[in-house]
């Protein structure tokens, strides 16, 4: 054999091993997961290996609108305090529990009760919730509450298997038991996670493939060169500084969504002392910043154009985007007659931001564009452990942070708006707007939830604890043999109809 | 000899009690508070009032302490504050993906520094050594995650040789570990061959001009013998002591390069538990390596008695 015939042979072999089987889909996610168990999980993450493991009783259409998962049907009360779930009578966990009215008591029972639970607060206004039949549950709330269907429609709604949960307490985090349409083969922290196709799901023929691999791989230029090269089919948040080179590229797809979350800042104006400035005390001063910052450049300079500009806390595919207040021009001429309204001329402002390249660009490109007004921004980076604790700790002028977003708009606004809201770290407090948000809340009609969020977001427009600035969108890449898939504004990978040619 | 190694192992101890309080005092100077971290995006007041309670962030940090020292006397290092995963299957199942990385590398290391080395010293002024220097130079100056994403970018994208990245065990499916591993094994080892090279090389040039080596020379031997026999084998000594202290540094894993490269090693486990406030993570894993390393030091000493006889007499 001659030496050629035998590097023909090696780099052979080596090609061999590095194409998988047909019927597996890698996936390379940009984090590795937290514990695997849908009431100890905290991690945008995790949510979507849970997609293609955990079944849930509510599922989402790309347009937002809630649609039959494990529960076919369910209906509310006239005075809003209870709820009633028909649920599916074919469905099985996958250690063969069947799933049923009982199964679900006990899951939201858990949710509850759990000690370790994240659940809690999604579900706090569940006062009991019982079998009312064997395929019948009836959840009765303390308050009527409009955000529930949501929180079933996530990890609050996924169901694991009653009879796992009892036996393995908290070690189920290391071996999950759900009901969807793959189960857990094996998890190697930081490498992967590998999922089978679970053949007795009610709906198995909708899913292509035997497994499931889902590999974090936290560097977005390695993740694309891992897809490029072929040893992965698809990958979640693609870099936007990349998006060009995918569409650009033959063998690839490109698809996107824009997420239910924003990015914006979130200014000190009642926590602590270090709120005492003009540009905590005046919301004029706050306005001034406002106008001082072009949304659309930031979008195109640092995004590439990928992302959606943003003023409110719902992002422009949510129902309820106040459509009659669309992202304002920059205007300096304005912002500057605003802050010699308030008696200033120039102002010194410390804004903390996330220590990371594309974070700190932003606060550059805005930094350039308040100078011309008159703000004078000292940009902090910090690593965002230590941005949290001192944003809670009310030792800030102003953080450059957001969230994640949630399907149910309350999700986006009562907690960070109201005056005891736990995620209230500027501490504004307003007890108009906490009327509104409250009502807003308890409202099952849409209607009239979209009025009060809109009154709300017209009060929070003059005030300013926040100002939005963008929503990001959900960016993913595949080989263009993978056929099928849909994207959804929650960032989630559903499987059902996608397949590989 | 096995009183040498038993003495070196009792001062040990509390070189490793003084490691574990260091690095348990660093961790609770980081700003940031864990429980925040833990209690997810949603900061449930009532979560974070248990997880305070569950790992004693409570009490002083001296009792903190002594709960977790009196968890590890009994062998049990906690378990992951992120996973719920005790920190001992953590530290399984990854020192074996660390001990591979930091053979594979020093095999790379060896087989281009040493040569280079021995090279450069004898031909020392020629453009063999300019190249040899060069080399090393490039090795030392080039940083690997620029280095390795080139790699990553040539071999896996272009030409479709290798994995991109990700990691397979030796036991599993031998060939595919192998090829996994070998970008990430050449990119550190690069690095590592620059400083055995200029190490190799000032040995080689000191023993050269020894006064044997010359009448080696005088003796008519031949110049590969005199080199390998007489020079390289005296030459070597400074060489071992410098590769058991870098492969006791790869012990505590290339964060870097794991980062780049994907795979699940100590250097990822460490970063990642950092910034996580994984503190259970963290302590063990230190400890772990601070084991590690004493142990490879150790070695040292112990190969350098075998190999220079003149030491041995002196025990």
């Amino acid at each position: 054999m001659t030496i050629r015939k035998l590097m023909t042979a090696l780099l052979a072999s080596v090609a061999m091993t590095t194409t998988a089987f047909a019927a597996d889909l890698r996936i390379g996610l940009q984090e590795d997961p937290d514990a695997l168990d849908t009431d100890q999980a905290r991690t945008f993450v995790g949510r979507i290996v849970f997609e293609s493991l955990c079944d849930k009783l509510v599922n989402i259409t790309p347009e937002l609108e809630f649609v039959p998962e494990l529960a076919t049907s369910w209906s509310w009360s006239e005075d809003a305090k209870t709820l009633t779930m028909q649920l599916r009578e074919d469905a099985t966990f996958h250690d063969g529990t069947p799933f049923n009215a009982e199964a679900v008591v006990a899951n939201i029972t858990r949710s509850q009760t759990l000690a370790e639970s994240r659940r809690k607060s999604e579900l706090s206004s569940v006062e009991t919730v019982t079998a009312t039949g064997p395929f019948e549950v009836q959840f009765t709330l303390k308050n009527p509450d409009a955000t529930l269907i949501a929180q079933l429609s996530d990890r609050a709604g996924m169901m694991l298997s009653p009879t796992a949960a009892a036996e393995k307490g908290l070690e189920l985090a290391n071996e999950p038991v759900c009901s969807g349409p793959y189960k857990f083969v094996e998890r190697i922290q930081q490498d992967r996670i590998v999922l089978e196709k679970f053949a007795e799901h009610y709906d198995a023929d909708s899913y292509s493939f035997d497994r499931v691999i889902f590999l974090p791989i936290p560097d977005t230029t390695v993740r694309l060169a891992n897809l490029r090269s072929g040893d992965l089919d698809m990958l979640e948040r693609l870099a936007p500084s990349d998006v060009a080179g995918v569409q650009a590229d033959g063998n690839l797809t490109f698809a996107s969504a824009i997420s239910q979350g924003y990015q914006g800042i979130t200014v000190n104006v009642n926590n602590g002392a270090r709120s005492e400035t003009p540009f905590g005390q005046d919301a004029r001063v706050r306005r001034a910043l406002s106008l001082a910052i072009d949304r659309e450049v930031i979008n195109q300079v640092v995004f590439e154009g990928t992302y959606a500009a943003g003023n409110q806390p719902f992002p422009p595919n949510s129902p309820f985007y106040d459509q009659t207040n669309p992202v304002e021009a920059r205007d300096v001429d304005a912002a500057k007659a605003l802050l010699a309204e308030a008696g200033v001329e120039r102002i010194a402002v410390e804004i903390q931001a996330a220590n990371n390249p594309v974070q700190l660009q932003l606060m550059q490109v805005i930094q350039a564009m308040a100078a011309e007004a008159g703000f004078d921004i000292s940009i902090k980076a910090t690593e965002f452990a230590t941005m949290l604790q001192e944003q809670t700790a009310g030792n800030y002028d102003a953080t450059q942070v957001g969230w994640s977003g949630r399907t149910d708009p309350d999700g986006n606004i009562h907690a960070f708006m109201t005056c005891e809201g736990g995620l209230n770290d500027s501490k504004f407090c307003s007890p108009e707007v906490d009327t509104l948000l409250n009502e807003a809340r308890s409202a099952i009609d849409p209607a009239v939830r979209k009025e009060k969020y809109d009154a709300a977001n017209a009060i929070l427009r003059e005030e300013l604890p926040i100002i939005y600035l963008y929503h990001q969108t959900w960016l993913w890449a595949m080989s263009n043999k993978v056929k099928g898939f849909t994207a959804y504004p929650d960032g989630m990978i559903r499987l059902s109809g996608v397949t590989m040619e | 000899m096995l009183l040498f190694i038993l003495r070196r192992i009792l001062i040990a101890i509390p070189t490793l009690i003084l490691v574990s309080m260091f690095v348990f005092a660093l961790q609770k100077l980081l700003p940031g508070d864990p429980i925040l971290v833990m209690a997810g995006e949603d900061r449930d007041p009532e979560v974070i009032a248990l997880l305070r309670e569950k790992y004693h962030m409570n009490e002083p940090i001296v009792v903190q302490y002594l709960y977790w020292a009196g968890d590890v006397l009994r062998g049990d290092l906690g378990i992951s504050l992120r996973t719920n995963e005790p920190v001992l299957d953590l530290i399984a199942s990854k020192l074996p993906v660390t001990i591979q990385l930091a053979l594979m590398s020093m095999v790379f290391a060896f087989l281009i520094g040493i040569p280079a080395g021995i090279l450069s010293a004898v031909r020392k002024g020629t453009w063999v050594d300019w190249l040899a220097n060069l080399v090393a130079l490039s090795g030392l100056s080039i940083p690997n995650f620029w280095l390795g994403i080139m790699l990553i970018l040539l071999v896996s994208v272009n030409l479709g040789w290798l994995p991109a990245s990700g990691y397979e065990s030796p036991w599993v499916d031998p060939w595919k570990s192998l090829t996994t591993m070998i970008m990430p094994a050449f990119v550190l080892g690069t690095a590592l061959a620059a400083t055995l090279m200029r190490h190799t090389r000032s040995a080689m040039l000191g023993v050269l001009q020894a006064d044997y080596v010359r009448t080696a020379r005088a003796k008519g031997l031949r110049g590969r013998v005199v080199i390998l026999k007489h020079a390289f084998r005296n030459a070597v000594l400074p060489v071992v002591t410098l590769s058991a202290l870098l492969f006791g540094e790869l012990l505590a894993g290339a964060v870097l390069t794991e980062q780049i490269f994907t795979i699940p090693g100590f250097g990822k486990l460490i970063v990642d538990a950092v910034f996580n406030r994984d503190y259970a993570v963290v302590q063990g894993v230190v400890l772990c390596t601070a084991v590690g390393f004493i142990f490879m030091n150790l070695v040292a000493d112990v190969l350098y008695v075998i190999l220079n006889p003149r030491l041995r007499t002196a025990q």
